[in-house]
């Protein structure tokens, strides 16, 4: 209660202030024979001296910046379009950081100089075609290159990934993600939304989980209604239902029966030997645990609204859009340990976050991701099992090992 | 015709005009400017409170604060700390206000109302009951929107762009509900204004200019506004129909935009739209609206930077031509707003180009403002110190636009902080001093006033000081990869604590310098409110400045605007410090003196 009283104080003595100020200036322009219209030669100084003091405020405050906060924040990129990403941003960088103290510098310099002075009249200066060809023409040339450079990162970056590159699968809804490995097939299992139920949360498709899903519609179980039971709600007479109740159910009971239609045509054409696609995927929720070196091809997909895969430490970055399968593939190139000596942090980790509005929690919806060396990485897909239940690694591991050592010294540092 | 006119004015005359044809449903275009003038400045408070607010949560997160406490009540800041989804809601309805009321109703609407009659020497808009419409549906539709901040559920909560499934779904955010349909209901009415408003501008310029004032005699603001028009017109319906879609998949049932969704464990039944769909309807007016806030403000500070460097504008052509670049090339860059939206990445090299190309005629623009400073005899008057405020602020937000057109670095800035510092230097500082810049100038013609230019200079050093204060580290918090729309930052310290920590100092420098920034515009109103009642009487050419409007033999010019004959137009209007006249300044109305050649 009191710092509101606080706060309204303080905007009323502002306002009267203020007033106190205008109506001295009022008395003194009136005493002087004051008129707004024309500025007297010391108030035309002050502005432009201060167009001088601002500049060098201005470049100072740049520069206090760029050393203080410009090198700190994420560290060098941890991924081999990364490191391409931003050498061309700080070309760029300088490039842009050049016109700004250009540009600028000349415009407060010319205001500081060419301010009003006792007699000396303005230059009559309309145009001159060849001065604004010369400022058309390098502009142009200097964006050329830019645009070449540019695309020409952004086509690597963005150019289909090979069948070398491992496929992961990144599932992300409000407000969590989850990561689904494709197994030793390196091939995804596929999916379909209509198959969400409370057991298969990712709407991964399988005999067993189609079928599954039917009978929830057709039959249902404790707690919800399958079409049969409405159907015998709906018959039986001696249930009074109200017209609304009535309506609802009716309205159910039609959705309930598309998507049964839909499940059972899905179900027909089903071939069951895609259940092999996705009885060796794994789905880990904890975490993102890649191996250094590994060629990635990223799919992403969305249970509800947009969100936004952003893993900042990687320079990567790509929508997750409901109805719609999105991609991008990397190759990280320094372990978690490695950046952690880097950064000299023994806290530092890599993240994935959401960077679309989601709702409420978006700020919240992330994933740790963790690049290992090869020997860890194995020792990690132990512990882990496929969607099937069977181990994810059995047998061969030193011949698995010698494969990862293989990946990883081609990223590793001399 | 026009004499015919000219005795309808008279006949208009002579009855006294009650108080609600003057002041309230007045037909008369400066009446008309100076009510979208008032209505925007009162939207911009409202905005700028409510940047306020969120600024409070990002520098001192979790903290209680009375002020929050004070405003948002204990729905929606209990014990003072502000809810996550207001925040949402906060971010959404100040991004909605300041781009379109402020920036589009306020900025165009106030000027190309107030100056276009006046400047081409025309006794009103072609229709001033159009123009009575196109306020008062403005007014409508502000008020929708403030109410929308007022619902239980909350006003809209996913961000001003409202991209549909979260805009769509009230089981995605509480604000999808009541307070989305709002927000839709005052967008469209919006529309509708600044539609009629846009063609009540074209067909003004094109039919009503005075003898003489030929296209290539008009003032550059003149060529803002109808080039904005233009724009306006052909964009904004775009957004309508992206408007009317969504609304009828929020109500009808329909699958425009859904597709696969389960929400809140609910399946639902829609299937085969695109929310990328959307997107690309939103950017196709999303990205001209940024030119059709910043063009009038480009208008506005060369005619400020001209009179006031007592110089004419320097490539009067080129100015021109880059004008019509600008507006040509904005309908064609849309998608650089989506290049990690999922879109084909041979699409998004297409917009890398175009959008780059954008930056010559805007280079040009700049180097012609310097040129036209150069060897000038520069008068700092307030609106002049806010056009060359302006210029700094054009370059520096315009050059990080570099950064974000080139796809491959978007990856990595899109939707981070680097974004918001890059669009509020363009839009917040650059196109709002421009509004700044006409309000001084043309102050003495709307009011017959004259502003107090002490308080005027405090104003301008305080606003940006605080700009770029506010905005330049922002810039840094973006790089450091902290993204928008983040309730807080605390993310960070569970695997990067050093840039967590970097981000946080950096807020708390940001909202000190908006909170001095929104004590700075106390300076502005209290001269403007101020000044209207109390300020000394003007003189009918303070500026000594060319353009017509400054011709009319009142300070404060009646309906028709020149009681006798229309001014008859001869030159240019940049004839400044010309060789071999008396005075440094001939305004346009004076014949060209034998052998004179025209510029």
């Amino acid at each position: 209660m009191g710092s509101k009283l606080i706060i309204i104080l303080v905007i009323i003595f502002g306002v009267l202030a203020i007033a106190q100020l205008v109506r001295v200036s009022e008395l003194t322009a009136k005493h002087t024979k004051r008129k707004e219209e024309d500025i007297p030669e010391n108030e035309n100084k002050f502005n432009a001296n201060m167009m001088l003091i601002f500049m060098i405020a201005l470049y100072a405050g740049f520069i206090y910046l760029m050393l203080q906060y410009g090198y700190v924040g994420l560290g060098p990129a941890a991924s081999a379009h990364g490191q391409e990403i931003d050498f061309l941003f700080d070309l760029n960088w300088i490039i842009i950081t050049a016109v700004f103290f250009l540009t600028n510098t000349l415009l407060f310099v010319f205001s500081w100089k060419y301010a009003r002075k006792p007699g000396v009249k303005a230059y009559y200066y309309a145009h001159n075609n060849k001065l604004e060809m010369v400022w058309t023409v390098i502009p142009a040339a200097v964006l050329s290159v830019i645009i070449i450079l540019g695309l020409r990162t952004w086509n690597d970056t963005t150019a289909k990934a090979g069948a070398e590159y491992e496929n992961i699968e990144i599932f992300a809804y409000q407000f969590a993600w989850t990561a689904r490995y494709s197994g030793m097939n390196n091939e995804l299992g596929k999916f379909d939304y209509k198959l969400t139920t409370a057991e298969n949360p990712y709407a991964v498709m399988t005999k067993a989980n189609i079928e599954r899903s039917l009978s929830l519609m057709k039959v249902g179980e404790p707690g919800q209604n399958g079409i049969k039971r409405i159907e015998d709600k709906l018959n039986d007479r001696s249930i009074i239902l109200s017209s609304k109740e009535r309506k609802d159910l009716e309205v159910e009971l039609g959705r309930k029966e598309r998507m049964s239609r839909l499940l059972e045509a899905m179900s027909i054409t089903y071939a069951d030997s895609l259940d092999n696609l996705a009885n060796d995927d794994v789905i880990v929720e904890d975490s993102l645990v890649l191996l250094k070196g590994q060629n990635y091809n990223l799919s992403f997909r969305s249970k509800d609204v947009i969100h936004s895969a952003y893993f900042p430490q990687f320079r990567m970055q790509m929508n997750t859009v409901p109805g719609m399968l999105t991609y991008f593939k990397f190759q990280p190139i320094f372990s978690t340990d490695e950046m952690k000596r880097k950064m000299n942090n023994p806290e530092y980790e890599y993240a994935l976050l959401c960077n679309k509005i989601c709702g409420g929690s978006h700020y919240r919806m992330k994933m740790s991701v963790k690049v290992l060396e090869p020997k860890e990485f194995l020792e990690w897909q132990k512990t882990k099992a496929t969607y099937d239940g069977t181990p994810w690694i059995d047998g061969n591991e030193a011949k698995l090992l010698e494969y990862y050592e293989s990946i990883a010294s081609r990223v590793n540092e001399n | 015709m026009a004499a015919a006119a000219q005795e309808a004015i008279h006949e208009h005359d002579h009855h006294e005009e009650s108080f609600v044809s003057k002041y309230i449903f007045s037909y008369d275009h400066k009446m008309i400017g100076k009510q979208f003038l008032l209505a925007a400045i009162f939207m911009g408070v409202v905005g700028m409170m409510l940047s306020v607010f969120f600024r409070i949560q990002l520098a001192w997160p979790g903290e209680s604060s009375d002020f929050l406490n004070m405003f948002l009540g204990d729905r929606w800041a209990p014990e003072g700390i502000l809810n996550q989804d207001m925040y949402l809601g906060l971010v959404t309805i100040h991004g909605t206000i300041m781009v379109f009321f402020v920036l589009t109703g306020g900025l165009s609407g106030t000027f190309s109302n107030v100056l276009i009659p006046l400047q081409i020497g025309a006794r009103d808009m072609a229709s001033g009951f159009i123009n009575l419409m196109s306020f008062w549906l403005f007014c409508i539709s502000s008020i929708i929107m403030l109410a929308s901040l007022f619902v239980e559920s909350g006003p809209a909560m996913s961000g001003w762009t409202v991209y549909p499934p979260l805009s769509a779904l009230p089981q995605a955010v509480s604000g999808s509900g009541l307070g989305m349909t709002l927000w839709l209901i005052s967008l469209t009415i919006f529309i509708a204004s600044s539609l009629i408003g846009s063609l009540n501008y074209i067909s003004t310029i094109v039919n009503l200019r005075t003898k003489g004032m030929k296209m290539t005699r008009m003032p550059l603001t003149i060529w803002a506004f109808l080039v904005t028009a233009i724009v306006g017109v052909l964009s904004f319906p775009v957004l309508l129909s992206a408007a009317l879609l969504l609304f009828m998949d929020r109500v009808m049932g329909t699958s425009f935009y859904l597709s696969d969704i389960i929400i809140g464990g609910e399946m639902l039944d829609n299937v085969g739209g695109s929310p990328i769909l959307y997107q690309h309807l939103f950017w196709f007016l999303g990205h001209p609206e940024v030119y059709i806030v910043l063009l009038p403000a480009l208008g506005i500070s060369s005619e400020v930077i001209s009179t006031n460097s007592r110089k004419p504008i320097f490539g009067y052509r080129a100015m021109i031509g880059s004008l019509l670049a600008i507006g040509f090339l904005s309908f064609i860059v849309w998608a650089h707003h989506m290049f990690v939206s999922g879109m084909d990445p041979f699409l998004g090299s297409v917009f890398v180009f175009t959008t780059l190309l954008i930056a010559i005629p805007s280079a040009v623009k700049v180097f012609n403002y310097l040129t036209t400073l150069w060897r000038g005899s520069i008068i700092f008057t307030p609106a002049m110190l806010f056009a060359i405020g302006l210029v700094s602020t054009f370059i520096s937000g315009g050059v990080t636009g570099i950064i974000l057109a080139d796809s491959a670095l978007d990856i990595q800035v899109h939707d981070t902080y680097f974004v918001v510092a890059h669009f509020h230097v363009v839009m917040g500082l650059s196109a709002i001093f421009g509004m700044f810049a006409g309000v001084y100038h043309w102050f003495p013609k709307m009011y017959g006033k004259m502003m107090n230019n002490r308080l005027g200079y405090a104003h301008f050093w305080t606003t940006i000081v605080s700009g770029y204060g506010v905005f330049l580290p922002m810039h840094f918090v973006g790089l450091g990869g902290a993204p928008r729309r983040y309730y807080d930052n605390s993310i960070f310290d569970t695997f990067n604590p050093t840039a967590g920590e970097m981000i946080l100092d950096l807020n708390i420098i940001i909202t000190v310098f908006a909170i001095i920034g929104a004590f700075g515009q106390c300076f502005f109103f209290f001269n403007f409110f101020y000044s209207i009642f109390r300020g000394p009487k003007a003189p009918l050419n303070p500026w000594r400045s060319n353009t017509l409007e400054w011709t009319t033999p009142t300070a404060m010019p009646g309906h028709g605007n020149w009681p006798g004959d229309l001014p008859e137009v001869h030159r240019w209007p940049y004839d400044y410090s010309k060789p071999g006249a008396d005075e440094d300044f001939i305004p346009q109305t004076v014949p060209l003196k034998p052998g004179e050649v025209e510029h």
